[in-house]
C-alpha cells in the first residue's frame, strides 16, 4: 500500500475547504460572479473550480501511478523518457509524384527530422491504381501516388532504410505497402529484420471514423492477423498496427470517446490475434497507438496518462499478458487538424505549439505538428519548416523535456486522469455488452456517438458557448493571404503514363501467376503477407492485387446514417 | 395561400475521401431547419450523385469534398445534371477549396462554395434565398 493521503489529513483538508468556501469564496462570488455559468472542456466535460487531495482520496502511488517504465506506466513507458532520447519528430508528408515526395523527404531529413511518415493519395488508400476511373482528379492530391514497387523505389531513393524508421498511413492495403517497403529495403541490401517503422493497418477505425475501407470487417481482420503472424517471424522491429484515435477525434468525438473507441479497437485486435492462435506476448509488444493532440491542454494530457494506465490494466488483467512489453502503450501524436482555421491562418502556429506541448507533457513517443496552411491545402515547405521548428523549440528551449511527467501529482491532473479512465471504462463495458467492437461497428454505435458529439460541438460554437479565435470571436474582415502548395495537374498525366509503361515492361506472365497465388491464398487461408511480398517483387500493382481480393472478399457497405 | 412544399436537398460526398464530419453536420443542420435532406454516404461518383438527385427529385445538391479533386468532380456533377435535363437543380459545395479555385467552379455552374469555418446558419440562409422548389 502506498496511499498518498491519510484519512486524518483528508478530514482536515475537507473541513478547511468548507470553511474557505463559506468565509472567503462565497463572499468573493457575491461581489464578482465567475466568468461563465459552467466551465467545461472542448469535449464538454465539466471542469470543477478546484481540486484538492480530497477529490482523489484513494490515490495509491505505486498502484495508480508507479515509476516511469513501471506498471501501470501512468508516468511514462520508459525509465529515462526524454532525458534519454527525445520523441521522434515525424512529419507526415507526401504529395504529387514519388519523385516530388522523395525531394520533400530529403529536405525534411536535412532539417533535422528524425523519422519519415508517408501520406498516400486517395486511390492508393482505397486500393485503386492511378489509371482507374475512380482515381480521376485525385492523383497525387492528398498524398503521394503509389501504384507499384517502382514508385516506392523512387520515394526512398537515397534514403538508407537501415537508418530511418518509416511510418505509413495505410489501412486496407497495408500489407501490400509493407511488402513493397520490405522489397525496397532488400534491394538496398537491408534485410527485413533490420527495418523499423509502422503501418497504420487499423481498419476498425476506418469503419468508425476515417472511412477509407475496402473489404468488410471480418476478412479485413483476417488480413491483419496474417500480417501479425508474418511480422512476428520476419519483421520483428515493425509496429504492425497503429491503433488510431486521431481520426476518431477529427471526426468530432470527445476526448473520452477517442480514448475509449481506440482502446476498444485495440482489444478487438488482441482478441483476433488470440483467436487466430497467436501467443499474446508474441505480437502485443508490436502494437502501437496514435492519438490526437487537441486544444484543451489538460484534458489531452490526462487522456494520454489514462490511456497508458488503462491499456496496461487491460493487457494484464483481461488478456493475461505476462511480458511488460505487452503492457506498454507507446504512441504517436498528431496535433488536431480540425482545430485549425482558414481565418487568420498564422494563429494556427500558436494552436499547434500548445497542442504539441500537451502531447510532450503527456509522454508521446513521436509527434507530427500540423502546418499553418493545412485548412487550405497540403503544406508548403516554409509552413512545414515552422511546424518542425515548433517541436525543436519545445524540445530544446522550453525545458519541459528535462524531467519526467512534470504534471504528475497535480491534484487536478490526477483527478482528471482518473475521470477519463473511469468514463472510458464505461464505454468499454457498453461495447462488451453489444458483443465486441466489430458488432458495435455493425450496429453503428461508435459512429453515432461521434456524429452526435460533432453536432453538439457545432451547436455550441454557433451559440458562442465555445470560442474559436478568428472564427466566432475576434473576427477580422481583411486577411492577408498566405502562399499555398499547388499540385500541378500534370502529375496525374505523368503518373498514369509511368504506370502504363510499367505494365508493358514487366513480365506479365509472372504477374498473372502471382495474382493467382494471391487469390488462392485468399480463398484457402494461406498467409497473404507472404503472397504480397512475392507479388509486389514482380511489379504486380496495388490495384491488381486489391482487385483480386475484392473478388474474393467483397466490399464494405457503410450504413451512412446521419 | 398554399404553403410551399419543403425544400429537398441532396447532401453528397463525391470522390474517395472519407471526411464526412462536415457533410453530416450540414445535413443535420438543414434538416433541423425544416428541409428534407437525403445523404448519399461516402465515395460517390458524379454519375451516382446525378442518378440519386434525379431519382429523389431534389431541388439542390450540396457537395462536400476534402481531397482536392473538386475541380474535376464538381463540374462533372453539374454537367451530368444538365445532360439529364435537370439543369434547374442548384449545385453548391464546400470543403478544403482554395480561393483561387472558386471562380473556376462558379464558371462551371457551381452556385456557391462554402469554405472552412462557415457557420451552418449562413448555409441555411443561403439555401433559403437561392433554392426554390422545382415545378
Amino acid at each position: 500500500m502506498s496511499r498518498l493521503f491519510d484519512a486524518d489529513a483528508l478530514q482536515e483538508i475537507i473541513a478547511s475547504r468548507e470553511q474557505w468556501t463559506r468565509e472567503e469564496l462565497e463572499r468573493v462570488l457575491a461581489r464578482a460572479p465567475e466568468r461563465l455559468p459552467r466551465f467545461s472542456t472542448i469535449s464538454d466535460l465539466e471542469i470543477p473550480r478546484l481540486r484538492t487531495p480530497a477529490n482523489t482520496p484513494d490515490l495509491d502511488y505505486l498502484r495508480d501511478l508507479g515509476l516511469p517504465g513501471q506498471y501501470p506506466y501512468t508516468r511514462g513507458v520508459y525509465p529515462s523518457m526524454y532525458r534519454g532520447r527525445l520523441w521522434t519528430m515525424r512529419q507526415f508528408a507526401g504529395f504529387g509524384t514519388p519523385a516530388d515526395t522523395n525531394r520533400r523527404y530529403r529536405y525534411l531529413l536535412e532539417q533535422g527530422q528524425t523519422g519519415l511518415s508517408v501520406a498516400f493519395h486517395y486511390p492508393t488508400l482505397m486500393g485503386y491504381d492511378s489509371d482507374h476511373p475512380r482515381s480521376l482528379g485525385e492523383v497525387g492530391r492528398c498524398g503521394v501516388a503509389v501504384d507499384s514497387l517502382r514508385d516506392m523505389e523512387v520515394i526512398f531513393d537515397g534514403i538508407p532504410l537501415d537508418q530511418v524508421t518509416t511510418s505509413m498511413t495505410i489501412n486496407g492495403p497495408a500489407g501490400i505497402l509493407l511488402a513493397m517497403y520490405i522489397v525496397v529495403a532488400e534491394k538496398q541490401g537491408v534485410s527485413s529484420d533490420k527495418i523499423g517503422g509502422t503501418i497504420q493497418n487499423d481498419i476498425l477505425k476506418e469503419y468508425i471514423a476515417q472511412k477509407s475501407w475496402i473489404f468488410p470487417p471480418r476478412p479485413s481482420m483476417r488480413i491483419i492477423t496474417d500480417i501479425l503472424a508474418y511480422c512476428t517471424e520476419h519483421v520483428p522491429r515493425w509496429n504492425t498496427i497503429s491503433i488510431s484515435g486521431y481520426h476518431i477525434r477529427e471526426a468530432g468525438s470527445t476526448a473520452v470517446q477517442e480514448l475509449a473507441f481506440t482502446l476498444a479497437d485495440g482489444i478487438g485486435y488482441v482478441q483476433a490475434g488470440i483467436d487466430a492462435g497467436l501467443d499474446v506476448d508474441a505480437f502485443a509488444p508490436r502494437l502501437s497507438f496514435f492519438f490526437n493532440a487537441h486544444s484543451d491542454f489538460f484534458e489531452e494530457i490526462a487522456k494520454y496518462r489514462a490511456a497508458r494506465r488503462l491499456w496496461a490494466r487491460v493487457m494484464k488483467e483481461r488478456f493475461g499478458a505476462s511480458k511488460p512489453e505487452s503492457w506498454k502503450l507507446r504512441f504517436h501524436t498528431q496535433t488536431a487538424g480540425c482545430s485549425l482555421t482558414a481565418q487568420q491562418p498564422v494563429n494556427n502556429v500558436v494552436r499547434t505549439a500548445l497542442q504539441a506541448l500537451g502531447a510532450v507533457l503527456g509522454g508521446t513517443q513521436s509527434l507530427h505538428t500540423n502546418s499553418m496552411d493545412e485548412t487550405l491545402a497540403l503544406p508548403t515547405e516554409e509552413a512545414v519548416t515552422v511546424a518542425l521548428r515548433t517541436q525543436q523549440i519545445i524540445a530544446e528551449e522550453s525545458g519541459v523535456a528535462h524531467t519526467i511527467d512534470p504534471l504528475g501529482g497535480s491534484y487536478f491532473v490526477e483527478w482528471l486522469t482518473d475521470k477519463m479512465e473511469a468514463d472510458a471504462r464505461r464505454y468499454l463495458d457498453k461495447i462488451d455488452e453489444l458483443g465486441g467492437i466489430i458488432r458495435a461497428i455493425e450496429l453503428g454505435f461508435p459512429q453515432k456517438e461521434i456524429s452526435d458529439a460533432a453536432y453538439h460541438y457545432q451547436r455550441q460554437l454557433e451559440r458562442q458557448e465555445k470560442v474559436v479565435v478568428g472564427v466566432n470571436k475576434y473576427v477580422m474582415e481583411e486577411e492577408l493571404p498566405i502562399p499555398i502548395l499547388k499540385i500541378d495537374e500534370e502529375v496525374e498525366r505523368r503518373q498514369v503514363a509511368a504506370l502504363q509503361q510499367l505494365r508493358q515492361q514487366r513480365d506479365n506472365e509472372e504477374v498473372k501467376r502471382q495474382l493467382r497465388l494471391v487469390e488462392e491464398a485468399a480463398r484457402d487461408g494461406g498467409n497473404l503477407m507472404e503472397r504480397f511480398v512475392d507479388a509486389v517483387r514482380v511489379y504486380c500493382t496495388l490495384g491488381e492485387i486489391i482487385g483480386v481480393l475484392r473478388e474474393v472478399f467483397g466490399e464494405y457497405q457503410d450504413p451512412a446514417m446521419l | 395561400m398554399a404553403e410551399e412544399r419543403k425544400l429537398r436537398i441532396l447532401v453528397a460526398k463525391p470522390g474517395l475521401d472519407g471526411h464526412d464530419r462536415g457533410a453530416k453536420v450540414v445535413a443535420r443542420s438543414l434538416r433541423d431547419a425544416g428541409m428534407e435532406v437525403i445523404y448519399t454516404g461516402l465515395h460517390q461518383t458524379p454519375e451516382m450523385i446525378v442518378a440519386t438527385a434525379i431519382q429523389e427529385d431534389v431541388d439542390a445538391v450540396g457537395l462536400s469534398i476534402m481531397s482536392g479533386a473538386h475541380n474535376v468532380l464538381f463540374p462533372a456533377v453539374v454537367k451530368g445534371l444538365r445532360e439529364q435535363g435537370a439543369d434547374d437543380v442548384v449545385v453548391f459545395g464546400g470543403g478544403i477549396i482554395p480561393d483561387d479555385d472558386i471562380p473556376r467552379l462558379a464558371e462551371a455552374g457551381v452556385s456557391q462554395v462554402f469554405t472552412p469555418g462557415t457557420p451552418t446558419g449562413q448555409i441555411i440562409e443561403w439555401v433559403r434565398q437561392n433554392v426554390r422548389p422545382r415545378g
